[in-house]
């Protein structure tokens, strides 16, 4: 009993420390966005590698999203008779919820394990040295890049995702289900205010902000063998999903 | 670096896509940049506000002509209400005001009756005829009530 | 070129480097050597300026490299090379832009001046014709020389050589041995190579540092070295299993071990003999 509290004692400790740890290296990384030499080119390779590379699994997910939220919402709303309804409720549970949520999930599967495992085979094949030696600060080459990358894409992407589960819900609701499109338009354009798609913007920076910091981190800390990396890898993953669950709810308490 | 030209490109495209969808979201859903610092303002007192929040639709003949911008308590018995009317839509003098609702149970706005006068309503005027909302509840109480006494 | 002055090195509570003191002169090759664990990566990550002493100081030319900021640290690095263990080839480029790499990052080079330096390093290395390759399609061997290349781009004062022959089949490491050995005479830069490989090291050297345990216990020229007294350089240059420096790494008794007595009573460093 007394060793199990002991542990639990170890491991928030551990916690916490590691939670210190990860806040410096996220400033002392961002510091490094005002520092000279500007990484201009190196910031598109990577919004290339990080944001067109998650483009296809975004535009799917989203597409179905949109389409199984009309499906499933019709069938609740006609039952009430509102199903005029229908369009500001999907619009309402894509831009304010799901959106931000599902592509921030998917982008940490894609993008985000990509990250750490890449930075953590750099380490063990030495070509974090090898930047250095070549006087290249590898933090603002490598870790700072990844993490603005994952901030500009994930907003892009999540408002892609927006939009194709938007027409996809439409195409549902509309066409296959029958709702006036009329109806359906106005009452979404009357519903959705501006804050609404404010919060599911606001959402998906912070999101892209938290994946970015934490694959990159995760990576630079991992083990520096191939099975520490693969740990750190699965870990990542993980702790990303997790996070961006509980960032959600925090950010939604705010804006409601 | 013929390849980075490429990246570069796919990457601006991208860039591109994103920034149209998040435009295309703001300004059809969000509506940026319609109604809202334009127009003029009308002042309307109730003795009930019967639900009309802040951003509810005023209606003239089924029309969307404004928004309400504020609903706060007069005196502490009346329902003190702003109105946001379109520049181009004028209201007489003698119009009334009534709060309504879309469909049974669906959202509270504001109807604007036309009235017979040659004269407009300017920005900062009050409505003289106001016309609370049908309570459902109240109809109801009634309806049992008469049904009692016969 | 490179002294050193009271170094030390400690992670946590062990001393992977005590009070070293040696001088690199410039345009010969130094060599340090030594076992596994005996320091010798770790003293040239400090003379590269890659970690910091716990304390000493490393001097590069007049600059200590503890005390220099992280902008001038960058600049001085820019007059060296490195050629690491396993390469460390940057795998998202080709050939041709690893070794084109410094000199994109740090110069303004025209395009075609890039080109020239770049094909004419290959060619110092043997691997003309290989530039639109990616460093996974190499063997261990090409990509060693690649990184070479690389290393060479800047035509830098010094290069550090990190274990150049490891991994390496025999004739490999004879073509790596022999560039480092024309490559110093050539362009009269300073090599300081890091290896557990005595023949080769023996034989491209003008000096070479024997370390033990973090400690220097041998320096001279390699005649010198070779016709050392010291058993434990004799028993390292003869590569015995055992001598000085033990087989066993193992500070308690085998017996007590064996007998569970140290499960209780053990303290680290004390040896119980059999009573």
């Amino acid at each position: 009993m007394i060793t199990a509290i002991g542990q639990l004692g170890r491991t928030v400790i551990t916690g916490i420390e590691k939670l210190g740890d990860a806040t410096l290296f996220a400033l002392d990384t961002l510091r490094l966005l005002f520092a000279p030499p500007w990484q201009g080119k190196h910031f598109v390779m990577q919004i290339y590698a990080v944001g067109v590379g998650s483009l296809i699994i975004i535009i799917i997910t989203g597409a179905f999203t949109g389409m199984v939220l009309s499906l499933q919402g019709y069938h609740m709303l006609v039952k009430v008779g509102t199903e005029a309804l229908l369009g500001p409720a999907v619009a309402l549970s894509l831009i304010r919820e799901l959106g931000p949520v599902l592509a921030a999930l998917m982008f940490v599967g894609r993008a985000g394990s990509s990250i750490t495992a890449e930075i953590g085979i750099m380490r063990v094949t030495e070509q974090m040295d090898a930047l250095e030696m070549m006087a290249v600060n590898s933090q603002a080459r490598v870790m700072l890049t990844r993490v603005i990358a994952c901030a500009v894409s994930l907003p892009l992407l999540v408002a892609i995702f927006d939009v194709v589960g938007l027409f996809a819900g439409y195409v549902i609701g509309v066409d296959m289900l029958g709702v006036n499109s009329g109806v359906y338009i106005g009452e979404t354009v009357d519903k959705i205010t501006l804050s609404d798609i404010e919060a599911g913007l606001v959402k998906s920076l912070y999101f892209g902000l938290l994946v970015g910091v934490i694959t990159t981190y995760m990576g630079q800390r991992a083990t520096a063998t191939t099975e520490g990396v693969a740990k750190a890898t699965t870990q990542a993953v993980m702790l990303c999903s997790v996070m961006v669950l509980i960032l959600d709810y925090i950010i939604t308490s705010f804006y409601l | 670096m013929q390849n980075y030209k490429k990246i570069e490109m796919i990457v601006g495209v991208f860039v591109l896509v994103g920034i149209i969808s998040i435009s295309w979201l703001a300004i059809e859903l969000g509506g940026v940049g319609g109604v809202g610092t334009k127009g003029y303002k009308l002042i309307a007192v109730f003795d009930d506000a019967g639900g009309v929040r802040e951003g509810s639709d005023v209606l003239l003949a089924g029309v969307t002509i404004g928004k309400v911008v504020s609903v706060t308590l007069k005196d502490n018995e009346e329902a003190l209400m702003v109105l946001n009317i379109n520049d181009d839509v004028q209201i007489t003098t003698d119009s009334s005001l009534s709060v309504r609702t879309k469909g049974l149970i669906g959202e509270k706005f504001v109807r604007v009756n036309q009235g017979a006068e040659e004269e407009y309503l300017e920005d900062g005027d009050e409505f003289d005829d106001t016309e609370s909302p049908i309570n459902l509840e109240d109809m109801i109480g009634k309806y049992i009530f008469s049904g009692d006494a016969k | 070129m490179i002294k050193t002055h009271a170094l030390t090195k400690k992670f946590g509570e062990m001393k992977a480097l005590d009070d070293i003191n040696l001088h690199v002169r410039s345009g010969e090759v130094t060599v340090i050597m030594g076992g596994s664990g005996s320091g010798k990566t770790t003293l040239l990550r400090l003379l590269a300026g890659l970690e910091t002493p716990s304390s000493g100081s490393i001097f590069f030319a007049d600059e200590d490299l503890a005390k220099v900021s992280r902008k001038r640290l960058y600049e001085l690095r820019l007059k060296v090379g490195m050629l690491f263990q396993y390469s460390a080839l940057l795998n998202s480029l080709t050939v041709y832009e690893n070794v084109a790499f410094p000199l994109n990052e740090h110069t303004d080079l025209d395009k075609d001046v890039i080109h020239t330096i770049v094909t004419m390093k290959l060619e110092q290395v043997g691997l003309r014709g290989f530039e639109q390759m990616m460093p996974s399609q190499l063997s261990g061997g090409m990509a060693k020389r690649v990184a070479f290349a690389r290393a060479l781009a800047m035509d830098p004062q010094v290069v550090y050589f990190d274990e150049p022959t490891s991994g390496l089949d025999p004739i490999s490491a004879g073509v790596i041995s022999s560039l480092i050995h024309e490559t110093t005479v050539k362009t009269r830069m300073t090599s300081v190579v890091v290896t557990h490989d005595v023949k080769a090291g023996l034989d491209i050297a003008d000096h070479v540092i024997l370390l033990w345990q973090g400690k220097v216990i041998a320096e001279g020229k390699p005649g010198t070295i070779k016709n050392s007294d010291d058993p434990r350089v004799q028993q390292f240059i003869e590569g015995r299993p055992n001598g000085p420096i033990p087989f066993s790494r193992s500070t308690t008794a085998y017996v007590d071990d064996l007998t569970h007595v140290n499960d209780l009573t053990h303290k680290p460093g004390c040896v119980r003999l059999e009573e």
